[in-house]
């Protein structure tokens, strides 16, 4: 991990650390922090707790995203710090999340933008100059657009990949291929590294190709507190406790001084956590499909 | 509000779910008089049948069991653009007197006094779902005259209505709350009181609201929550009382 973001992420960067409330790489976010990266653009629908941290390490220039909240447990409050009194200052590139799939979509495409029936009778496109519209060329009909999004590296958790990067995922897709596709630079996290011959098994479960990606990083708990369907559930419990840490600001430090500056990688946080094996995951496995012809 | 929410749902409707009293009205819903209704999730979980009470719409207990798991872009593109999501159930900070619903920010956009989390998926669930509805507790700030930030438009938009600006699908047509059911006026598009709860006034919803609220000739008593439904709902749906209160 330490080598794949000295090499992949750099300062003023745009960054996608994606995942739907599935799969979000906290050890990628974790190590960017560590590495005292500056200036980045970060880009996800939710910023979820990792931006929330990422903000308050002072990463980011600048957010574009669609819902930033803390669902059932309160808000973001770094973010809201950021936005309410400018401390840090923090730019915002506001959308919906559909606005948000669609740039992606458009940057995976190589499009300049995509096309969506939304936005008209809200402030959204007031708040955002770059929400537009466009008139359909063969129906005359107005439509919203949202310029493509090409990030500079998009760090993508997987359960296992190969090691050409040929990665699985199953469960929430987020738009973790729309982003991987759209993205200069990719950094494939999984719980496990895997031979060619398991993904040759079964190439429907493949999201992201070897082709587009430019690093493998194998990263067991990579995704705490967020989860990874089959290996571990989701931490509500940390999801809840952010609240308190995250409203009061010398809290949120000591919550980074202890758990991301003050550890080595994601195996000491794993340590340092403690108890992390009361998330695994119970056994549900499918049976396969017959790929015979 | 919970039980009043389920019982606008129509067996063997598609329905976009949201968290919190939402989720628990579509999984009490199911439960009851429409055990076919079709839980779908923007996270892109279709069929969802959880066997825990989800605290997001992410959780990994949507995905287990359920029909179908898509990437966003299906779910929006294909299943909402397209014009399949039947309800889609809205809350908000502040919600208008025509329904208009701000999720975004109270008080100017770029200096806010309150920054909220933002659309996620509400302004384009407003715009194609074709009804939407929404549940929220009463009061004078949660129910200004107009709000401060349009995120999920309702029927009037500055004037204009949703066929002047092409939306699809109808809107709010109801909004649930702790106190009575107001219901979208078909001619003004504003909403007024359709409904009261057992031993509620009508006065006490005026004076939840910030805008001059007109009532139905005739209001309707909305029907208290069955035992059924409440042991439902207390004991197999939310035993831990995450999201019911009192």
């Amino acid at each position: 991990m330490r080598d794949a973001v000295a090499t992949l992420v750099r300062d003023g960067d745009t960054v996608v650390i994606e995942g739907f409330t599935h799969l979000i790489c906290f050890a990628a976010g974790h190590e960017i922090i560590r590495q005292r990266r500056r200036d980045l653009t970060l880009c996800r629908l939710t910023p979820d707790l990792i931006y929330d941290q990422m903000i308050a390490a002072g990463c980011a220039r600048k957010l574009v995203f669609s819902w930033a909240g803390n669902p059932g447990a309160g808000s973001l409050h770094a973010f809201r710090r950021a936005v309410e009194q400018g401390d840090p200052p923090l730019e915002l590139e506001e959308y919906s999340h559909f606005g948000m799939v669609a740039r992606l979509s458009a940057g995976a495409a190589r499009l300049p933008f995509w096309t969506l029936r939304d936005y008209m009778g809200t402030d959204l496109p007031a708040a955002n100059p770059r929400i537009r519209t466009v008139a359909c060329p063969y129906t005359g009909e107005m439509l919203a657009t949202v310029p493509a999004l090409n990030p500079d590296v998009t760090i993508v958790h997987a359960q296992r990949a190969d090691a050409q990067g040929n990665a699985q995922i199953w469960g929430l897709l987020g738009v973790q291929k729309e982003a991987a596709l759209a993205s200069e630079r990719v950094i494939v996290v999984v719980e496990e590294l895997v031979d060619e011959s398991v993904i040759r098994a079964d190439p429907n479960r493949t999201i992201i190709p070897g082709l587009a990606v430019d690093a493998v990083v194998v990263e067991p708990w990579g995704a705490h507190p967020s989860y990874a369907q089959g290996y571990y559930d989701r931490d509500n419990d940390f999801y809840v406790g952010w609240e308190p840490i995250s409203r009061d600001r010398s809290a949120l430090q000591r919550y980074l001084d202890e758990f991301v500056l003050g550890v080595r990688d994601r195996a000491e946080y794993v340590e340092r956590c403690g108890g992390l094996a009361r998330l695994r995951a119970a056994s549900r496995v499918c049976a396969g499909v017959n790929y015979g012809y | 509000m919970t039980t009043v929410a389920a019982r606008e749902l129509r067996d063997g409707e598609v329905v976009f779910v949201g968290i919190g009293l939402p989720n628990l009205a579509c999984n009490l819903a199911r439960a009851t008089h429409a055990p076919n209704l079709v839980l779908i999730y923007e996270s892109g979980a279709v069929g969802a049948e959880p066997e825990r009470l989800p605290v997001s719409i992410g959780d990994p207990s949507l995905v287990t069991g359920s029909l179908m798991v898509c990437g966003m872009a299906d779910v929006f593109q294909f299943l909402l653009q397209n014009g399949r999501i039947e309800v889609g159930f809205l809350g908000g900070a502040q919600i208008d007197r025509y329904g208009n619903i701000n999720t975004t920010a109270v008080g100017d956009y770029r200096h806010p006094a309150v920054r909220l989390p933002g659309s996620g998926g509400a302004a384009e669930i407003a715009i194609h779902a074709r009804r939407t509805v929404v549940i929220s507790r009463l009061s004078r700030r949660s129910f200004p005259a107009q709000v401060d930030f349009i995120t999920s438009p309702g029927h009037r938009m500055r004037g204009r209505t949703r066929r002047e600006l092409g939306m699809p699908g109808a809107g709010p047509v109801r909004v649930i709350t702790d106190k009575g059911v107001l219901e979208a006026d078909a001619g003004s598009g504003e909403l007024v009181l359709a409904a009261l709860y057992p031993g509620v006034g009508a006065h006490e919803v005026r004076d939840g609201v910030g805008w001059p609220l007109r009532c139905r000739d005739v209001l309707h008593d909305v029907e208290p929550p069955g035992t059924e439904e409440l042991t439902l709902l207390r004991e197999a749906l939310d035993p831990r009382g995450l999201y019911l209160r009192s």
